[in-house]
């Protein structure tokens, strides 16, 4: 009886003590709540948002609810996040490796590269692309096209819409190929597991991704059309460009700062887990006649992933945090739309900053436990 | 065990209704006047630099019409108009500030809505200068009236201001599809609009103005003459405390009502011995002006003779500025305008 009081008793406290700590704040907000006439509840997620957005991936209207506007925006700051995270693992990957170079230039540069931009303050780098782009880009009437078809203005990035008939027969076509991909290649171990012989599994699936929706197109009925961006002037001096797909340059400046910045720690990352396999592994490699591609591949690679992942969730992690600087040049995600001018219009500060609060931390846990998935799945299962 | 539990729950509920006590019964007082007097300063929310309401010089002087509002109360209150502590705020802050007890008034161009005065826990003291949302564009578009707007035009503004909403009013209402680039601070707007990010520029017209004296090269940018919507700004306090409200509303009253009577910061002592009873209780010379605040009765003499009258304020800050020169709406009702403010005595 003694043993059990002395066991339970520090954790009984530390729970009354959180309890507590909770309840007096609690009490404390919801007295001065009372004091100064603030109703508490989430009834106004319901209303009419009356403000506009300027980009949005669904349908969305100053008519529209709240709760869709925090839909919009939310879609917003994970459009970025996973175009930030994208952008900086390619950049990362190449940077790193780079830096592992036995060339000189190479190595030197990429080593610049890290210092330089992992040692400037996001928010200014942010700001640089955003105002130094501005005005380097060219108004929409002196814009040149880039590839042809598409025109790169202080306005935004404008490229042609595609206008699909049949998308739904592309579309299966496309998900057929994928899955005949995976299991090519699970028939493709099993086939090297069995008889040692390797199939050119990488050509056969690069054959099943071309062909299967080109075939869609000749036989299926697919057609696909551009619609171009086309100038038109809203004044003298002002002038616009219709139709295409416009992208802000909000969007892009953003994108490019958060990857830029996040692709060095990547970067950082990758060169350790490189650098974390010991040289007995590649020259063991070696002598049983891997080349040294299959060495990078099959040794090395396996080895590092264990050493890189880990760091690089966390890098992932602070991308989509980082992403909500976003309001400071007027892209429109969770932080500028919903904490910022939904919170101004209903004035209901706990529950919106609550809820965003949730919000990044659901999306940062989802991030987590897919990495953690991917990490338990590429650790060494020991026999 | 169970007995202990129960113990200290009942403990942990006592404690937290005395906390519930003990606030519910200081709201009762103008807690607001008191902490202000124990700290020394006026604690004033303003704008991040709007030339005319509310701008810091490089040495972190504050001036502008909203700043002198902050600094009546600091010389009604605590003697000395200097006694002001002023903390910027971005439009989105603002309410939260006030309502969290940052600040004790909130002078920082705020337009007096329904929905604010109702729902946030804010309370509207009065109007300090009437505006109307407006539009800017370059010179060189061409464009000289809203009915030149185009689809596809994009627009430049603030976030968490009343400026978003009437700007959605405005085009939907003339079926006009535009582009909405809200920043959240208004140097990033102008920066923005001025880069060529946008077509037009639109918020309160004084706040246009201003702006307009910040850009590279104000000449090639104009107002637009429509206005879009009603702006009476003014400055605010929390709910809750009334004779706080009370303090504030009638610094600003005494302001307007000194311009009416002529009372300037140059003739307020001569003006102690006016046959006139009311230029006598406007300078603490005639009746009890000042008691039902718990203030003395030079209040209001010492407001008029360290900040000025409202037509001083306005002059030094707005008029000489070269903002607004010409005061439209915001003269008094004795000479065209619609500055009436109620009696003080």
């Amino acid at each position: 009886m003694n043993n059990k009081i002395k066991r339970f008793l520090p954790q009984l406290l530390t729970i009354l003590f959180v309890v507590f700590v909770f309840g007096f704040f609690t009490i404390n907000a919801q007295t001065n709540m009372d004091n100064r006439g603030i109703d508490f509840g989430f009834g106004f997620l319901s209303q009419e948002a009356s403000f506009d957005m300027q980009f949005t991936l669904l349908d969305y209207d100053g008519q529209d609810s709240y709760l869709w506007a925090y839909v919009v925006a939310l879609l917003n700051t994970l459009l970025v996040s996973f175009l930030g995270i994208i952008f900086c693992t390619i950049l990362g990957v190449i940077i790193g490796i780079a830096r592992l170079s036995q060339n000189f230039l190479i190595k030197n540069s990429a080593a610049w590269y890290v210092e330089f931009f992992r040692n400037i303050p996001l928010l200014l780098q942010i700001f640089f692309w955003y105002y130094a782009a501005l005005r380097a880009l060219p108004l929409p009437e002196n814009a040149q096209p880039w590839f042809g078809v598409t025109y790169m203005t202080i306005k935004g990035y404008y490229i042609p819409s595609m206008i699909w008939e049949n998308l739904n027969v592309f579309m299966s076509c496309l998900i057929a190929a994928i899955v005949a991909i995976v299991f090519i290649r699970i028939y493709a171990k099993k086939v090297q597991e069995n008889e040692g012989k390797q199939l050119p599994v990488f050509y056969i699936s690069l054959a099943l991704i071309t062909v299967l929706p080109l075939l869609s197109f000749l036989i299926g009925g697919v057609t696909l059309d551009f619609e171009m961006p086309v100038l038109k002037q809203l004044a003298q001096t002002s002038f616009i460009f219709e139709g295409g797909v416009a992208l802000p340059p909000e969007l892009i400046a953003l994108v490019l700062a958060l990857s830029l910045y996040t692709s060095t720690f990547v970067a950082e990352c990758v060169r350790a887990g490189i650098q974390g396999i010991s040289k007995g592994q590649k020259e063991a490699a070696a002598s049983v006649g891997l080349t040294p591609n299959q060495i990078l591949k099959l040794v090395v690679m396996p080895q590092a992933l264990r050493i890189i992942i880990p760091p690089t969730t966390n890098q992932y992690l602070n991308l989509t945090k980082n992403s909500s600087l976003a309001a400071a040049i007027a892209y429109p995600d969770l932080v500028l739309v919903f904490a910022g001018t939904a919170l101004m219009q209903t004035g209901k500060a706990i529950e919106i900053v609550g809820i965003t609060m949730l919000t990044y931390l659901s999306i940062s846990l989802a991030i987590a436990a897919l990495m953690n998935w991917y990490n338990k799945r590429i650790e060494i299962k020991e026999k | 065990m169970f007995k202990q539990l129960k113990q200290l729950t009942s403990l942990f509920a006592m404690i937290a209704v005395l906390f519930a006590f003990t606030t519910e019964a200081m709201a009762k007082k103008s807690k607001t006047l008191k902490n202000t007097q124990k700290k020394g300063f006026v604690r004033c929310g303003v704008s991040q630099g709007l030339p005319g309401f509310s701008n810091a010089d490089a040495s972190g002087n504050w001036t502008g019409i909203d700043v002198d509002v902050c600094r009546a109360v600091a010389a009604a209150v605590l003697g000395d108009a200097n006694k002001v502590k002023f903390t910027p705020l971005s439009a989105k802050e603002r309410f939260t500030a006030l309502t969290s007890g940052e600040i004790d008034v909130l002078a920082r161009n705020t337009t007096w809505t329904l929905s604010r005065d109702a729902d946030i826990g804010l309370t509207f003291v009065g109007v300090n200068f009437y505006d109307g949302q407006g539009f800017m564009v370059r010179k060189s578009s061409g464009i000289t009236s809203v009915d030149q707007f185009k689809n596809g035009i994009s627009a430049c503004t603030n976030i968490g201001t009343t400026t978003e909403l009437n700007m959605r009013d405005f085009f939907n209402s003339r079926g006009i599809s535009y582009e909405p680039v809200a920043f959240e601070k208004a140097d990033e707007v102008v920066a923005a609009y001025d880069a060529g990010r946008c077509d037009t520029y639109t918020t309160d017209k004084s706040g246009l103005a201003a702006q307009r004296t910040k850009m590279k090269n104000p000449d090639e940018h104009i107002v637009l003459p429509e206005t879009i919507s009603k702006e009476p700004l003014g400055p605010v306090v929390r709910q809750g405390d009334a004779v706080w409200e009370d303090i504030v509303r009638w610094s600003l009253n005494t302001m307007i009502e000194a311009e009416e009577y002529g009372i300037t910061s140059a003739n307020a002592d001569s003006m102690k011995t006016s046959d006139n009873p009311q230029i006598k209780r406007l300078v603490g010379a005639e009746g009890e002006m000042g008691a039902a605040f718990g203030l003395d009765n030079e209040w209001n003499l010492r407001i008029i003779k360290q900040v000025g009258n409202y037509g001083e304020s306005y002059k030094r800050n707005i008029a000489d500025t070269g903002i607004l020169p010409d005061r439209g709406p915001n003269q008094l009702w004795t000479k065209g305008g619609i500055l009436y403010v109620p009696p003080a005595r």
